[in-house]
């Protein structure tokens, strides 16, 4: 396979490695070193895709960053990226690659009607045509998408990993080009620590492109040398194919590296905090703004030098040069030096005289000075174009059109500081206007732009610039400046004309008639759509952004963004600072989900915390429940059993012989010190000057603005010692309450917090036989209802375990909470259920526990209570004292806590016992034939009851208590049951069963 | 994402830390002697101002203490750290733009 | 009665030293994880500004309290580390006297002594990568120049709160993490770890 434009000699790639890879299914050859795009070139494949709207016939425009036209679909199956500019993949053996938004080929895209019919396609042409009838937009949209296809994303489960990596450094270095690297010399010197990211495979920037000399030798040697010296500094971290793609706050910089298919990790997100910034991000050239100025074969002059210098690969056989700078004679002469015939330079300027086309004159290039490109012959690539001569004011063509055959027309508008993460990180551009382009404006963090990045584009100035802001980063994080002296490397000033300026390229036909003068060639936004927009009122550049798409997707307006401001501004009469700059936001290029998602998916996608005992109720067939992080058994599947069964029997065992539940993940906290009752006092709405030791109280904890918080048990353990219990899910915010108050507010109490939620296993036996069975297992705590009351705790021994056993009960039967060393939980729930088989002892979950509660009339904070409910809401005015204040406690009498309307806790019993109403259905007095309808209250718990032979639920209604006995509806899609509303307490409402 | 130095701890990552809102409101001393409005205004209103702010932030993930913090809401510049308890330090110069 | 030998160590599940005696001899992997053997450790809150506190502190601990924010202080068979600008975490060889000697030395000073022995995992890592390892989850600069053997802190790694402990400079850390995280921050220590090689090593010292 001949490589119909690869040079026999000459650049940076490795002839000895040839590469397989295909395109649109057709096989090529490249060599390591190459980019998909060096390939397709060097196989004379300059057609690679089709445009976004209307579908023109596309080629590569450029070797880098700022790609619009060849975004490309990179491999099938669950590897597959969608929309990759070609001109940064770097070519692998057996690489496949496919153009995206044509169908059914690249050459022949049925949607290219678009382009004929495009007259009546303006901008916004979607928005104004395909907004009525608004309910249509849903199917108007999904075939938009499809006609503007940009790729498919992988439906398959992603085979690579990826991660992250935190790293701090006093300086980093965005950009590996000749500023960057001469700053992170500088700066690696004082041996502060250094990343230099550089987003290419190889270090060296726009050298790797060029034919410079530094210290009198190829520039590519400087860099060599360099990379030698900062890959033996120890402290300094070279990232290549790393981009720098989000400033953040505090000098937060992310950078994505991607290492490759052959390491562990495909790509790697680093989060770096700097100290220090070097902003070495180089410029991207201007295209110009011309009729048809899209064709393929249509390159930025720099990348049509790059691809040969850099590459060998002469991107055409006959090249014309269209420019309104001296740089692009660089391209001119590299070209011809390349065995490229260079057909003529056509210079938007009368008199070129700088340096190089000084040279290129020498070298016996016909230039055309003042003359411009008027018209592109060629579809799928260029054939010829025509020029013909500007008049003195540049607005408008004289003379003769002249036709100069050419299959390549390398354009150069001259070149914009890459300012994207300078905007990011909070600065604003500053117009320099005697160039009229945007350079760095004061910084706002600490940060530094170099370079052509800063607007300086001379090698030795980029050189001494990035070598002294390498020096000064260092020594602002602090580092003393090296003792050696360096000097600067000396290279030759090339003396270099100034730019002209045309926004839009005159011609025969005004813009917008006959051809396409593109502005952004990634949308397909023209010169006359913002003159359009302007015409409509769109002043501002961010209005026309959003309504021409000017500047948005992937490409972020790299290439468009100084031209549309240009024709905006003209349009308007205005100055360009004056109609806007965009803001850019991160990211710099695209960022795969991968790579911010790291490592944490699948089964580390979230912290999943574990009860001591949960490889037990594993094998027991447990079907868990989340809450919070916890994984709480949640009921124990038998087989042939539905979870109703399984419910049933666990709630049955509880009431009738004894049930066992792992009570592990409530939160406990230990409270010490000789205030601990006072800050009980002040958090709790009840009092607790009088709790003895060894007992327990139940406590109520409402938020500042009157509202239920949290509820649980408190223990008093010694003098000045207490334990207090919360609920699973609210542990850490009581303890980080409890902190708050005691920090902020009340720093004079002397009370210690400790949280030892971990610290205990807990295992609650409930039921008739739960005396019994413990008993077998202690000695030294008498179980007797009288020697050990409801309410209180004992400490002693269980199984020979240490242990504090609490009389207390969620469930309303006699019951006993045991509290053990975490390590033994295991231990004592295996001993506990080996004896208690004989009584058929049951584990229940969580489900069961609900069920058992809600029988009692027991709320549940965060089911009946949602951060609006009050204590009276619930009728628990029995918890709240009327001598102390406590917090929460002014809230509760403010007017609407006061409402005589605000609803409350009742109990509901379906007119159909087997009807279990679904939580959070709504609840009306009045029925009527379809809503809407008075909604009075709702459904905070249902469950059906084993133990009652029928359903049950809590409800929370307005001015509830007063209805008790009225009939309900409950309106569902497909019924409406009736409800009696009940007292919450369906079952042993005096509670004889858990005294006893 | 914010730096913030925790008063003990140092420099740590926003992510460490929770925040508690404007700073040095003292809870009345006695609520039964505000009228509702005045209560209200305790527990509901904050200044929520568009450049420098005095918020309460705690280390969470770190020591659990907490402490105050001057940040310019626009700019996110922190330009003080103290102490629970102690003095705001004197407003500083509006959303200074020097260097961080 | 139950087994007091029953004792299940957080990590007991994972069949750690059987999978260490399977894997055999470390050899180049570049990172070691175990799971390190029981300890005593207690949580202590006191006033650091009180001397009389501090020294009572002193004689049971013979060593005192380290004032440093996130700094650790070494003691016979004892280990302090700084928790916050009243509070500690006394890491000691299983010891209920040392327990019961400190709630009666402090008693009357304000303080609050709470054994905590059982609410941590504590996950030995060392190995030439053990700190990028760390990197990976944990936004903390641990180079040499700023976190050292000696040095303590509490953050976040992947997604649970730990206790960080250099422990040497090789480099070796000691993570405490609390009981019910610990099987999921094993698993990520694992998983991140892979590229590098990990081997499990026994519970040493």
């Amino acid at each position: 396979m001949a490589q119909s434009h690869r040079l026999s000699d000459g650049g940076r790639i490795d002839r000895e490695q040839p590469l397989g890879f295909t395109f649109n299914g057709k096989s090529y050859q490249g060599y390591a070193g190459d980019t998909l795009a060096s390939a397709l070139l060097a196989n004379g494949v300059m057609l690679v895709g089709r445009s976004f709207k209307y579908h023109r016939p596309r080629g590569i425009l450029s070797a880098g960053v700022e790609e619009t036209n060849a975004p490309v679909q990179l491999e099938t199956g669950p590897r597959t990226e969608p929309n990759l500019p070609a001109t940064e993949i770097e070519l692998y053996d057996g690489l496949s690659a496919a153009s995206v938004n044509c169908w059914p080929s690249v050459e022949i895209d049925a949607m290219e009607v678009n382009d004929l019919l495009s007259r009546l396609m303006p901008a916004a042409f979607y928005y104004k045509t395909f907004m009525w009838p608004a309910r249509f937009w849903m199917s108007y949209e999904k075939a938009i998408r499809q006609a503007a296809g940009l790729g498919t994303t992988p439906v398959h489960r992603d085979p690579d990993r990826y991660d992250k990596m935190h790293l701090h450094c006093d300086v980093l270095v965005a950009g590996g080009g000749p500023a960057g690297l001469a700053a992170a010399l500088a700066a690696g010197r004082t041996g502060a620590r250094v990343v230099i990211a550089e987003q290419q495979a190889e270090f060296g920037g726009a050298l790797l492109g060029e034919r410079d000399e530094i210290d009198g030798a190829p520039a590519i040697e400087w860099v060599a040398a360099a990379l030698a010296e900062l890959a033996a500094m120890p402290e300094v971290r070279l990232l290549p194919r790393t981009t720098v793609f989000g400033y953040y706050d505090h000098n937060f910089v992310a950078l994505l590296e991607h290492r490759g298919d052959t390491v562990g990790t495909r790509k790697r997100l680093w989060k770096v905090r700097v100290k220090q910034t070097v902003l070495a991000t180089g410029a991207i050239e201007r295209p110009l703004v011309f009729a048809d100025n899209d064709r393929p074969g249509i390159m930025l002059a720099g990348a049509a030098r790059t691809y040969a210098n850099r590459f060998a690969v002469t991107p055409g056989r006959r090249a014309v040069i269209f420019t309104n700078n001296d740089d692009a004679y660089r391209t001119a002469l590299d070209l011809k030096a390349a065995g490229v015939e260079v057909a003529c330079v056509v210079d938007l300027r009368g008199d070129p005289d700088g340096d190089l086309p000084d040279r290129a004159d020498a070298q016996g290039i016909e230039v055309l000075g003042g003359w411009a490109v008027t018209a592109v012959h060629g579809r799928k690539r260029v054939n010829a174009v025509e020029v013909m001569a500007l008049d003195a004011s540049g607005e408008a063509v004289d003379g003769e059109p002249r036709r100069i055959d050419c299959d390549l027309v390398c354009v150069s508008g001259g070149w914009n500081p890459t300012l994207h993460l300078f905007s990011q990180s909070g600065g604003r551009a500053r117009f320099d206007a005697a160039r009229s382009l945007f350079v760095p404006g004061d910084s706002m963090q600490a940060e530094c732009s170099v370079g052509a990045a800063n607007g300086t584009f001379g090698l030795a100035s980029c050189l001494t610039e990035g070598h002294e802001a390498g020096a000064a980063a260092a020594a602002g994080a602090g580092r003393r400046r090296s003792q050696k002296r360096i000097s600067v490397p000396r290279v030759a000033e090339t003396v270099e004309g100034a730019w002209r300026n045309l926004w839009v390229v005159p011609g025969k036909h005004p813009v917008g008639r006959r051809a396409k003068h593109f502005v952004d060639l990634h949308n397909d936004v023209t010169a006359a759509d913002i003159q359009l927009s302007a015409r409509e009122g769109y002043e501002s550049v961010e209005h026309t952004k959003r309504y021409t798409t000017l500047g948005m997707g992937p490409d972020q307006g790299k290439t468009s963004n100084i031209a549309g401001l240009a024709i905006l501004a003209r349009e308007r009469g205005a100055d360009i600072p004056d109609v806007g700059t965009t803001t850019f936001r991160p990211p710099y290029t695209p960022v795969t989900f991968g790579a911010l998602a790291g490592r944490d998916i699948g089964p580390l996608a979230d912290p999943v915390r574990r009860t001591p005992m949960h490889h037990w109720h594993e094998r027991a067939g447990a079907v868990f429940e989340d809450v919070g992080q916890w994984k709480r058994p949640r009921y124990y599947h038998r087989p042939s059993e539905t979870m109703g069964d399984a419910v049933d029997r666990e709630c049955l065992a509880a009431r009738n012989s004894v049930a066992i539940l792992d009570a592990s993940t409530l939160g406990k906290i230990d409270i010490q010190g000789p205030d601990a009752a006072e800050l009980l006092n002040r958090v709790y709405t009840n009092a607790w000057d009088a709790l003895a030791v060894d007992r327990c109280r139940y406590g109520l904890m409402l938020g500042e603005d009157g509202m239920v918080m949290d509820d649980g048990v408190t223990a008093r353990l010694g003098e000045n010692r207490y334990l207090m219990t919360t609920t699973t899910g609210n542990a850490a915010r009581v303890m980080g309450w409890l902190e708050e108050w005691l920090q902020t507010e009340w720093p004079e109490l002397k009370v210690h917090l400790t949280s030892v939620t971990e610290q205990w296993a807990t295992v609650t036996l409930s039921g008739p036989h739960a005396r019994r069975l413990l008993g077998a297992f202690t000695t030294d705590i008498d179980l007797d209802a009288k020697a050990f009351p409801f309410m209180s705790l004992r400490q002693g021994t269980v199984a020979g375990i240490p242990a504090r056993v609490f009389r207390i009960s969620f469930t309303g039967e006699s019951s006993f909470e045991i509290n053990v060393p975490a390590g033994y939980g295991l231990a004592l729930w295996t001993a506990l259920m080996g004896a208690g088989e004989k009584y058929g002892i049951t584990p229940y979950g969580t489900e069961a526990m609900h069920v058992l509660r809600a029988e009692k009339g027991f709320i549940i904070v965060g089911q009946e209570t949602d951060g609006t409910v009050t204590p009276v809401d619930l009728g628990m005015d029995w918890v709240l004292s009327k001598k102390k204040d406590f917090i929460g406690k002014r809230s509760l009498d403010r007017a609407d806590c006061q409402r005589l309307d605000r609803k409350q806790l009742v109990g509901l019993l379906t007119e159909d016992p087997n009807s279990v109403l679904p939580e959070g259905a709504q609840i009306v007095s009045e029925l009527r034939d379809k809503p809407p309808m008075p909604m009075i209250g709702h459904v905070t718990s249902s469950y059906f009851s084993a133990n009652l032979g029928r359903s049950i639920a809590l409800a929370l209604v307005k001015d509830g208590r007063a209805r008790q006995g009225q009939t309900v509806h409950v309106p569902l899609d497909d019924r409406t049951p009736r409800a009696v509303i009940a007292d919450p307490a369906f079952y042993d409402p005096e509670g004889d069963r858990l005294h006893g | 994402m914010l730096l913030i130095s925790c008063p003990w701890c140092g420099a740590r990552d926003e992510t460490e830390f929770s925040c508690g809102g404007e700073a040095h409101i003292a809870r009345p001393a006695d609520p039964n002697a505000l009228s509702d409005a005045e209560w209200a205004d305790y527990l509901f209103m904050r200044k929520n101002t568009r450049g420098p702010y005095l918020e309460r932030w705690v280390h969470t993930a770190g020591c659990r203490r907490w402490f105050n913090v001057a940040r310019d809401t626009v700019t996110n510049e922190i330009t003080a750290v103290y102490k629970m308890g102690a003095k705001p330090p004197r407003a500083r110069a509006k959303a200074s733009r020097r260097k961080r | 009665m139950a087994d007091p030998f029953q004792w299940q160590s957080p990590l007991a599940h994972l069949g750690l030293a059987a999978r260490s005696n399977r894997e055999g001899d470390p050899g180049d992997a570049g990172v070691h994880l175990s799971e390190r053997p029981a300890r005593t450790q207690v949580n202590l809150r006191g006033d650091s500004a009180d001397d009389a506190f501090n020294e009572a502190v002193t004689m049971v601990l013979g060593v005192g309290l380290p004032a440093r924010p996130n700094t650790t202080a070494a003691g016979e068979g004892v280990t302090v580390l700084w928790l916050g600008p009243d509070e500690w975490l006394v890491v000691a060889a299983p010891d209920v006297d040392r327990l019961a000697a400190l709630e009666t030395a402090l008693a009357g000073h304000g303080a609050a002594v709470t054994e905590v022995s059982e609410s941590r995992a504590v996950i030995g890592l060392t190995g030439a990568n053990a700190r990028e390892v760390l990197m990976k989850g944990c936004a903390l600069d641990l180079h040499p120049r700023a976190f050292r053997a000696g040095r303590c802190a509490q953050t976040l790694l992947a997604r649970a709160g730990v206790i960080l402990h250099q422990t040497g400079n090789e480099p070796a850390y000691d993570i405490y993490v609390a009981r019910s995280f610990a099987d999921y921050l094993w698993t990520w220590l694992e998983d991140a770890a892979g590229e590098y090689g990990v081997r499990v090593t026994g519970a040493d010292t």
